[in-house]
């Protein structure tokens, strides 16, 4: 078994993604490499080169990838393929993006979003939304896989794993970056984050979501969305949570104004702890909430920012 | 002298530009699938063999559904000249086909198959399609709502060499390029592909119309082409062999707390979540 796993970054920060694959990597072989595709990114080569378990770093640093379009990724990831039984990235737009393409490239199936590992062919990844939970054997000789980091645990840091610059420059010249509007916050990120305090429609527009910024900074929580409020324009898509949008799973998540649509849990319920503010009793996410607090939110967060 | 051909050369410029927009064949192609309607909650048959879709309701695929309404509006504004969609499935995905031609797609392709397919072998099929029709733009849903797998667009692209938008909230085409803006983790990315390409649709890129009642009628009336799947030379086996659908691990609803002192109490010393 000889693992690639593809590494989420920016071109500036290893994310947290990386350390969890190569822990769920870790259940299905040993010999586990990595690789950095971007540009100008050395540091984040260093950074997955400090995680344990990871037997060398491969780094493609070339202007093609520094956007890491899907087009020239995927004919790096191609050309790398023949030396592993299994491929992995984090399924975040960037691996959901890209993979897909290797898969087809080299014939093999891709599995998505896998939560667990049971064997180096057998693997669970939830359907329908979360709903039904499907345990799937592949028999492909490669592998190609997107991981749902939050279902692992981070392997640990120190280590010394060699880096080796890769030459290849795979430029398909079928796609142009031309712009990108991100979201530049101090908080910690959605899908890394320990608390997490989400507003829903019941947030009546976008200027009332800095009532949960006071609480945010008291918890360090990061601040995320149902989609009913990104479809209303309250805050940007990046912070919506669910199946359509960041899945996460927080020591903490606090759901303030949300309903708890299927598609919205499916985001959120594997959570440790989940509390609900919601004026309606008869919600559906106290079904999930660990602690429900029933009343008007305008009242509710002035209070808790004040407790905390 | 200079001038006047410099204006010649301008004029000559615009008449271009105006023969690309009005004459210029633009078809696009649209695969929708049929799944499970949003709304269901799906169960897990007590075997724990798949999950049980008797007697659920049926749709196209939410997304599929955005894919359509965005073709039909790259038709409306003159961008595009034909709408094609395309379903792979049983005989009933033509019931998905007849609502596509209700909401305004011109045609339809049936690829008839009982047999239960991996986005690999429904992107080798709609390859097939491609090659036949040769479409600018294929435009496809991100992901379907019930194996949430995320692939087949992606995947169609590898196998056409076409680029690829993903997870689009925008597409603009203009000049034989689009350009999409896509919504990604950290926020939006906008990349530009040259024709044909394939885009699959995010929940914010339009909102779907309703089919009017006089459509569905006229709907009835628009030719769909049946296709035997096993005739496309495409291998059907897949390699991912399903071993068992179980209920996910239930939550049970906990407690209603009475008040803001409660909660951060309980929070503190019983959850043990915050300090
Ligand atoms: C294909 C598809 C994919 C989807 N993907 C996602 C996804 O990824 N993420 C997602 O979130 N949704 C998703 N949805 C949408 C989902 O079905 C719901 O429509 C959405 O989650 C509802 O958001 P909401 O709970 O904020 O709004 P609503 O359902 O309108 O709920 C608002 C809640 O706020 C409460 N409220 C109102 N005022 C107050 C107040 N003053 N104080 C306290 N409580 C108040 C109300 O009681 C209500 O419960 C998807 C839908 C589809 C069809």
């Amino acid at each position: 078994m000889s693992i690639l796993i593809y590494a989420e970054h920016d071109n500036k920060e290893l994310k947290s993604e990386t350390a969890k694959l190569v822990h769920a990597a870790s259940q299905i072989g040993e010999d586990i490499d990595v690789l950095v595709a971007g540009h100008d990114c050395a540091a984040v080569a260093q950074a997955a080169a400090n995680i344990s378990g990871v037997s060398r770093v491969l780094v493609a640093d070339a202007s093609c990838y520094e956007y890491q379009l899907a087009e020239n990724i995927s004919g790096l990831v191609v050309e790398l393929a023949d030396g592993y039984s299994h491929i992995l990235a984090a399924a975040t737009t960037t691996g959901k993006n890209f993979m897909p393409r290797v898969a087809a490239l080299k014939d093999v199936a891709q599995i998505s979003d896998i939560i667990a590992v049971e064997s180096a062919d057998t693997f669970v990844r939830p359907i329908y939304a979360g709903n039904a939970i499907a345990t799937v054997q592949s028999s492909d000789q490669l592998k190609v896989m997107t991981v749902r980091a939050s279902a692992f645990d981070s392997a640990t840091l120190g280590n010394a794993a060699p880096i080796e610059a890769l030459t290849q420059a795979h430029d398909a010249g079928l796609s142009s970056f031309v712009s990108a509007e991100l979201t530049v916050s101090e908080r910690p990120e959605l899908t890394a984050a320990s608390v997490i305090i989400s507003g829903g429609r019941g947030m009546q527009n976008g200027d009332n979501f800095a009532l949960l910024n006071g609480i945010a900074d008291k918890l360090g929580a990061a601040i995320g969305a149902s989609r009913a409020a990104v479809d209303a324009g309250f805050v940007p898509n990046d912070m919506q949570v669910g199946q359509t949008g960041k899945i996460v799973a927080p020591q903490l998540y606090i759901a303030v104004g949300i309903s708890g649509a299927i598609q919205h849990l499916a985001g959120m319920k594997d959570s440790k702890v989940i509390v609900a503010i919601n004026k309606d009793e008869e919600a559906p996410i106290f079904q999930v909430a660990d602690y429900g607090l029933v009343g008007d939110l305008f009242d509710i967060l002035p209070q808790l920012e004040a407790a905390l | 002298m200079h001038n006047v051909n410099g204006n010649l050369y301008y004029i000559n410029i615009n008449t271009n530009f105006a023969r690309n927009t009005n004459e210029v064949d633009m078809k696009i192609l649209v695969p929708v699938k049929r799944a499970i309607d949003y709304n269901v909650k799906v169960k897990v048959k007590a075997d724990e063999s798949n999950v049980d879709l008797a007697n659920v309701k049926m749709s196209i695929n939410p997304f599929c559904e955005i894919a359509v309404e965005e073709a039909i509006r790259l038709k409306e504004s003159g961008i595009a000249t034909e709408i094609v969609v395309v379903s792979i499935g049983t005989l009933a995905c033509v019931e998905q086909i007849r609502t596509a031609l209700a909401l305004g797609a011109d045609r339809g392709v049936h690829i008839q198959t009982d047999a239960e397919l991996d986005s690999l072998q429904i992107a080798k099929l709609l390859k097939t399609v491609v090659d036949k029709e040769s479409p600018d733009l294929v435009i496809l849903g991100k992901q379907a709502i019930d194996s949430d797998n995320n692939q087949t667009g992606q995947m169609l692209a590898a196998l056409t060499n076409m680029g690829q938008g993903t997870f689009a909230s925008k597409v603009a085409v203009a000049d034989g390029q689009v350009a999409v803006t896509r919504e990604i983790d950290g926020g939006l990315q906008t990349v530009s592909l040259t024709l044909p390409a394939i885009v699959t649709t995010d929940l914010r890129l339009n909102e779907p119309r309703y089919a009017s009642l006089p459509n569905i009628m006229k709907a009835k009336r628009k030719p769909i082409e049946t296709i035997d799947a096993d005739m496309l030379g495409v291998n059907l086996t897949s390699n991912v062999s399903l071993l068992k659908v179980s209920a996910p691990a239930q939550r049970s609803g906990g407690v209603k707390v009475a008040d803001v002192a409660e909660l951060v109490a309980k929070l503190k010393t019983e959850a043990k979540v915050i300090s």
